[in-house]
């Protein structure tokens, strides 16, 4: 059972922090359909989250609820990619403060979507039915986010000037993130053996196809990269988590016993 | 949301439409009253007089526009909503205002107006949106309240605007209304389950209604005896229910909701008028009301700087858009050639 609560935690942690940040973009989209469009992504994620909590609360029993799990844990406690944590700029300290960076948005959603495109479709055949029940609705969703975040990803390596080398930017900082995809953790060997999970390894070469066709379409380069693999999905996370999650968590925690 | 925003003229120099007779081709203006009089539509195609376009195009971009600014201040807490359903639903909520910005800002369009001008008018500050998204959302009770309340006279307001003689803003106000009952049903719910909750929630609840009460209740707009615009309004099949009638009917549907809920609405004047048969409220500040729509109300600044940074931010990624698109057709004529 731990071994499935270890797993569900890690996929239900990705699409939340994702859908935190990705709602950060609501009201302040560049062009009013982006701001609706974000939104729908960040709906479906936190949907996602939902439905992972929910299953993660009934095997583990008690009293423990979707909002226990997202609001009542802690920054070390916390099982997504680095990736899905960091501001919508570039590479900064914690508190350092920016404005949200259009392309650093897209090209992290397109890099995640592309793999969970492959691992939602893997994960439908999970031993766990519930898993696969949530897997297969989940596909549909990232699909879209799929297609959405590479059509722009396009438009913006195939734009302007100056569009295309914000958008390498950011494929630049965010592209070595990409290695903890590749990386097991003990969660996940565990879940692989107990047949719950998905050997990532297996769907790295149809990632990098459908990273390079992109790439390629979008006239952009794709980074070596080399170096320290982040650790995230093993609770260790960068700087940027606990600033999100102090944020996200401190209305919850202000009213422990508050009923919402 | 929309408030009482097509009483207020655009600022500076805007004028308040005349309401003298057209002085164009009496043939058109004639068969364009028979058409108002008759209770008929006015599509985009039909002639129409160039004040009742105006009108139109200041009164729904104002509307967009304050849809638009409206999704700032419950965004504001989208990140701190306190339960993953609570947050979800108030997303989709501040999506919702988004998308009533875009079917509006397509019904101005209709006009001959474009979005670009539109936005112009608003970054510029020539343009006013409602005045209620220049208070301050400060803590988790007010975007409840901003629901039951806020949305909750916007459907007053706007349900009679279903019946607008000009057809697109008519048919966008239909699916527009809709959602703001969700809306107001979805706050007032909030409102319920937090009334059930900790003492501090209560009067999380009770601070936000005392802070956002007479704010509601000046979104209708002045007395109707201060209203010049509302007789032509009304003539033109714009308006149907004076300011100081949707104001009553807010207040009479009100109370009884607010006994429900278990707050005390902070009026020391509210009663029921046996006599009159509506409920008798006391003085709104209109004072205030005026500074704040004048841009000196606690967020005016804020609102509009935060709407232009979006804007001047995302400058690069719609140009690069349209970069792109003309790229991809120029390769595609190649190809064709
Ligand atoms: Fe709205
Ligand atoms: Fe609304």
């Amino acid at each position: 059972m731990s071994a499935a609560v270890d797993y569900l935690l890690h996929l239900a942690d990705n699409a939340l922090v994702l859908g935190q940040r990705n709602a950060e973009w609501c009201g302040h989209g560049p062009i009013l359909e982006e701001d609706i469009a974000l939104s729908n992504v960040s709906l479906d994620l936190i949907g996602q989250a939902r439905l992972l909590y929910q299953l993660v609360a009934t095997l583990k029993g008690g009293d423990c609820t979707e909002d226990k799990l997202a609001y009542f844990r802690d920054t070390h406690e916390f099982r997504n990619y680095t990736l899905l944590e960091l501001p919508h700029h570039g590479p900064l300290s914690g508190y350092a403060q920016s404005s949200l960076e259009y392309g650093t948005t897209i090209v992290r959603n397109f890099l995640y979507s592309a793999l969970m495109a492959l691992l939602w479709e893997a994960l439908e055949k999970s031993a766990n039915a519930d898993l696969a029940a949530i897997a297969a609705k989940s596909l549909k969703e990232v699909r879209y986010h799929l297609r959405h975040s590479r059509d722009w990803l396009v438009r913006l390596g195939d734009g302007t000037d100056e569009s295309h080398a914000r958008v390498q930017a950011s494929l630049d900082h965010l592209f070595a993130y990409t290695q903890e995809f590749w990386a097991h953790s003990p969660a996940e060997a565990a879940a692989i053996a107990a047949g719950i999970g998905v050997d990532v390894t297996t769907l790295r070469a149809d990632w990098d196809a459908i990273v390079d066709a992109a790439l390629s379409e979008a006239t952009l380069q794709r980074p070596a990269v080399s170096g320290y693999v982040t650790e995230g999905k093993q609770g260790i996370h960068s700087e940027h988590l606990g600033f999100l999650l102090a944020e996200m968590q401190s209305l919850a925690r202000a009213h422990p016993n508050g009923v919402w | 949301m929309y408030t009482q925003s097509f009483n207020v003229p655009d600022s500076p120099g805007a004028k308040t439409v005349a309401l003298a007779p057209s002085s164009e081709d009496p043939a058109l203006q004639a068969a364009f009253d028979a058409r108002i009089d008759a209770d008929g539509r006015i599509e985009p195609q039909d002639w129409m007089p160039e004040a009742y376009r105006k009108t139109l195009v200041r009164q729904i971009s104002q509307h967009a526009h304050s849809e638009i600014v409206g999704m700032l201040p419950e965004g504001n807490w989208i990140s701190r909503a306190p339960s993953l359903k609570r947050k979800a639903i108030l997303i989709a909520k501040v999506q919702d205002e988004g998308g009533h910005g875009l079917y509006l800002y397509s019904a101005a369009e209709t006009l001959g107006t474009s979005r670009d001008q539109m936005l112009d008018g608003l970054h510029s500050g020539r343009a006013k949106y409602s005045s209620i998204f220049n208070y301050p959302t400060l803590t988790w009770a007010d975007v409840g309240v901003i629901g039951w309340l806020v949305d909750g006279a916007a459907i007053m307001n706007q349900v009679p605007l279903c019946r607008c003689s000009y057809g697109p803003y008519a048919r966008a106000m239909v699916r527009v209304c809709k959602e703001e009952s969700f809306h107001q049903r979805q706050g007032y719910e909030a409102l319920l389950v937090m009334m059930t909750g900790t003492a501090e929630q209560k009067a999380m609840v009770q601070d936000a209604v005392n802070r956002w009460w007479w704010k509601c209740l000046a979104m209708f707009g002045p007395p109707d005896a201060d209203s010049p615009n509302s007789a032509q309004g009304m003539r033109w099949g714009i308006k149907r229910v004076s300011n100081d009638e949707l104001r009553q009917k807010f207040v009479d549907a009100t109370v009884p909701q607010a006994k429900v809920l278990g707050v005390t609405l902070p009026d020391p004047d509210l009663k029921w008028n046996e006599e009159r048969q509506h409920y008798d409220y006391g003085q709104i500040d209109w004072a205030e009301f005026w500074e704040t729509v004048n841009g000196n109300g606690p967020c005016n600044k804020e609102r509009l700087a935060t709407r232009v940074k979006a804007h001047n931010e995302g400058q690069w990624v719609r140009e690069a858009a349209l970069a792109h698109a003309a790229k991809k057709k120029a390769r595609e004529m190649k190809d064709a050639a």
